[in-house]
This record gives C-alpha cells, sequence and structure tokens, in this order.
C-alpha cells in the first residue's frame, strides 16, 4: 500500500519532483515528514502546512490511506 | 451605465440590481504589482464604484513584462498613480483613490476602515501578515492572492466569521527563506491568472452570487495547468492573539522586509568618500546618464544584479547607487536576502553624488 506525497512551490526544488509514492506506515503524519525529512534533509529547513486528502490538518492526525501535500507560504505578487 | 455594463447587466444573475451594487462597492488594494494590475483593472471595468490602490513603489523596466497597467512612459513615476491615471481613461464613472505610499501599522487601520472589501496585492510576507491582521481587527473580508515562479495561490479570508491567513500558516516566516519574484523570476502571465482569479472573487462577493472561496485555498500550477483546493479550519486561538494585540497594533514594529531596507544601511556620499576598501556599484542601466566616472565604478543593473553576485568583493564595503535613491536600497535588501553583507546604499542620487564628487576633486586639486 503506498501514500501518494505532493509537494509544492520551493518544495519541489528540494525533492526535485511534484509527487511520489511513499509506502504507507502505521503512525501519525508528523512520522512521515519524519521519514521525508530523512530523505530529503533541506526540508527541515522549509516552512509547510500538511494537508491530507485536500484538508489542511494538523500532523498529530494518523496516517490514513490516501494522499498528503505539503504547502509551503508564497510571497511573490 | 446601460450601455457600458450591457454585458452584465443582460446576466439574469446580475442585472441593473447587481450593477448598482458594483458601483455602490468600495475595495482597497494594497500593491499595484503583478498581481494589482490585473485585480485594478478588472475592478474598474466591471464598474467598483470607488477603488483604492496603496503602492509606495515606482515603475521599473523590468516591471513591464507582467504588470500590465503600464508603459514605458510611467517608468520611474509611482505606480498607485500611474495605474490611477490608466484607469480613469478605461472608466471614468468611477473614482480611484491613489495612495503612494506604503501600508504600516499605523495607517492600515485607518485606510481599512473606509472600504468594504481588501485585496491583497503584495509580494512580501510582512506586509501580507499586516493585512491580514488588519483585515480582521476592522472586520474586512480579505481577498488573497500569491505566486511563486510558474505557481499561485488564492483564498478568501476573514469571511463571514471564516478562517483568516494566520489559521493557514500562524507565523510570518523569517525574511529571506521565501524569495520573491525579483529574487526568483516569475512567468509573466501568472499573475496574471492568479490577480484575475482574485478580482473574480471580489466581484462575486459584492455581487452575493457564487461561493466564495472562504474557507479553502486555491493552488493553481501553470506548467501543468492544475488547480486544487484545500479546505483549511479556523483556528480560533491564532485569531484570538490578533485581537489581544489590538491596542499595540499601530506600535507594532515596521519590521525589515523586502524593498524596506532599515535606515543604517543608508549613507550619504560625503560620508563614504571617508571609507576605506570601498567598491562602488552603479545599478542603473547602461543607457542612464550621468555616468559616474570620477571614482572607479562598477556597472551591475538591479535586475543582473544577483547573476552577477560573483562580482561582489567580499571583503569590500559595497557601496551601492543608482538614480534616485531607491533601487539602490532595493539592491541592498535583495544581497542582504543572499546573506551577503556589508552592502550600503546612497541616499543621493547619480545628479547629486557627481556634484559632490566634482566638489570634493576640486578640494582635493587645491591642496
Amino acid at each position: 500500500m503506498n501514500l501518494k506525497i505532493k509537494y509544492f512551490g520551493m518544495l519541489t526544488e528540494v525533492t526535485g519532483c511534484t509527487e511520489e509514492q511513499f509506502p504507507l506506515i502505521e503512525g501519525n503524519i508528523a512520522d512521515v515528514l519524519q521519514l521525508l525529512m530523512n530523505k530529503y534533509p533541506l526540508l527541515k529547513e522549509k516552512e509547510f502546512q500538511v494537508a491530507q486528502d485536500q484538508v489542511i490538518v494538523d500532523i498529530k492526525k494518523p496516517i490514513s490511506q490516501g494522499e498528503i501535500a505539503l504547502l509551503p507560504p508564497f510571497s511573490g505578487g | 451605465m446601460e450601455e457600458r455594463y450591457n454585458r452584465h447587466i443582460i446576466l439574469p444573475e446580475i442585472g441593473i440590481k447587481g450593477q448598482e451594487k458594483l458601483l455602490a462597492a468600495r475595495v482597497l488594494l494594497i500593491g499595484a504589482g503583478g498581481l494589482g494590475c490585473p485585480i485594478a483593472q478588472y475592478l474598474a471595468a466591471a464598474g467598483v464604484g470607488t477603488i483604492g490602490i496603496v503602492d509606495f513603489d515606482i515603475v521599473e523596466k523590468s516591471n513591464l513584462q507582467r504588470q500590465v497597467l503600464f508603459g514605458e512612459s510611467a517608468l520611474g513615476k509611482n505606480k498607485a498613480i500611474m495605474a490611477r491615471e490608466r484607469l480613469k481613461d478605461l472608466n471614468p464613472g468611477i473614482t480611484i483613490h491613489a495612495y503612494p505610499e506604503r501600508l504600516t501599522p499605523k495607517n492600515a487601520l485607518d485606510y481599512f476602515k473606509e472600504y468594504d472589501i481588501i485585496v491583497d496585492g503584495t509580494d512580501n510576507f510582512f506586509t501580507r501578515y499586516l493585512i491580514n491582521d488588519a483585515a480582521v481587527l476592522t472586520n474586512k473580508p480579505l481577498i488573497y492572492g500569491a505566486i511563486y515562479k510558474f505557481e499561485g495561490q488564492v483564498a478568501v479570508f476573514n469571511y463571514k466569521g471564516g478562517p483568516t491567513y494566520r489559521c493557514l500558516f500562524p507565523k510570518e516566516p523569517q525574511e529571506g527563506t521565501i524569495p520573491n519574484c525579483t529574487a526568483m523570476g516569475v512567468l509573466g502571465v501568472l499573475p496574471g491568472i492568479i490577480g484575475t482569479m482574485q478580482a473574480n472573487e471580489v466581484l462575486k462577493m459584492i455581487l452575493g452570487i457564487g461561493e466564495p472561496l472562504s474557507g479553502k485555498i486555491l493552488f493553481y500550477d501553470a506548467l501543468k495547468h492544475q488547480t486544487q483546493v484545500m479546505k483549511l479550519n479556523k483556528n480560533q486561538e491564532e485569531i484570538d492573539k490578533i485581537y489581544a494585540q489590538r491596542e499595540e497594533f499601530t506600535d507594532r514594529e515596521e519590521v525589515n522586509s523586502y524593498c524596506q531596507t532599515t535606515t543604517t544601511t543608508v549613507v550619504a556620499i560625503k560620508d563614504v568618500l571617508t571609507w576605506e576598501d570601498t567598491q562602488f556599484i552603479d545599478v542603473r542601466n547602461q543607457e542612464e546618464t550621468p555616468k559616474i566616472n570620477e571614482i572607479k565604478v562598477d556597472q551591475i543593473p538591479l535586475d543582473q544584479l544577483l547573476l552577477h553576485k560573483n562580482q561582489l568583493a567580499n571583503s569590500k564595503k559595497k557601496v551601492i547607487f543608482c538614480q534616485s535613491g531607491v533601487r539602490s536600497k532595493k539592491a541592498v535588501a535583495l544581497l542582504e536576502e543572499q546573506g551577503i553583507t556589508n552592502c550600503w546604499s546612497i541616499k543621493e542620487g547619480a545628479h547629486q553624488i557627481k556634484e559632490i564628487l566634482a566638489e570634493s576633486v576640486m578640494a582635493i586639486d587645491k591642496l
């Protein structure tokens, strides 16, 4: 079972992709983020919010099958 | 009115009543840049009766790639005033107030009180959080838009007690962690798309049709032409913090943000002449005069500064000037964002610098 991870804005420059499949693990979203930060250490320095299945959620929320999106703030105008 | 707004009026969802609502509406736009230009253009064309435009900045050549209200004749002039000039011709039947100044904690609440809807077309986090908090304190809906390279975000905040920008991103990111268009570049049409979406939200809100993008944030990717809407919940704790700081709001520090350099990095040419180990950098474009040839000067136009940052001498005091002292300030902010320190902006423009240099050369000759 896989989890789809989506990246937006400057985060795609850290990960080199806009989305990827990630093995579904037990735990909460923070656990997934920890694994992602191990994979992409530069992610630790980035600001972002997390959406699970198109809803912005607290990272303490348990993982469910579906999609997790990492959403950074943009400042340009 | 019937002829100009005919295509609105014949829509049953708008009609004469809807058009009258538009003409009675008062909308305040902060920023007349990439986002602000299309926003102002469509609101004015639609007949929004009173539009206020706040922008302290001047039109530069590198703006013309996306800031569609301006042409070459506007170069060097204030954006709010130049936008009003263009919009007056587009629709002389509406009122446009140009405020050629920076939005600050001191003036924000007074401006917001005069309008029904606030639109964020700015380019830095400091002003975005200021706008959000002032919208909460004055109880005004806020139409938010922001861009990064090929991507954009749109949302309606603080609408009928809905979520605010701080419910999405509670804390202001540290300056320099997220680059803006000047530093990163942006596809010219992107602010056109995002700004037009913001204008659409304003018109829907005034007309009371459709569903406002409240409690949601839309992400747009121009390269894939994909939109995704994420649901956003209200975070009352964050909103309460804004109210709790109400008394101190106008005393809030006007922190250094992009285009807002602290005065300590601005210097007078007379003082600079006493310094040692300086590198003078002219950030004007090649064709601008007068040329400064009394001293050794490296010429790097502002829009190429980051490309050529290896020409900057690490060990020296980098003293930057331009035609009026505006671009040189931007250059310092830009370099500081990149972690390049020891940069100074000369407060005088090139004409004055040349005069002062000529005088000091004469003084040396006399010795």
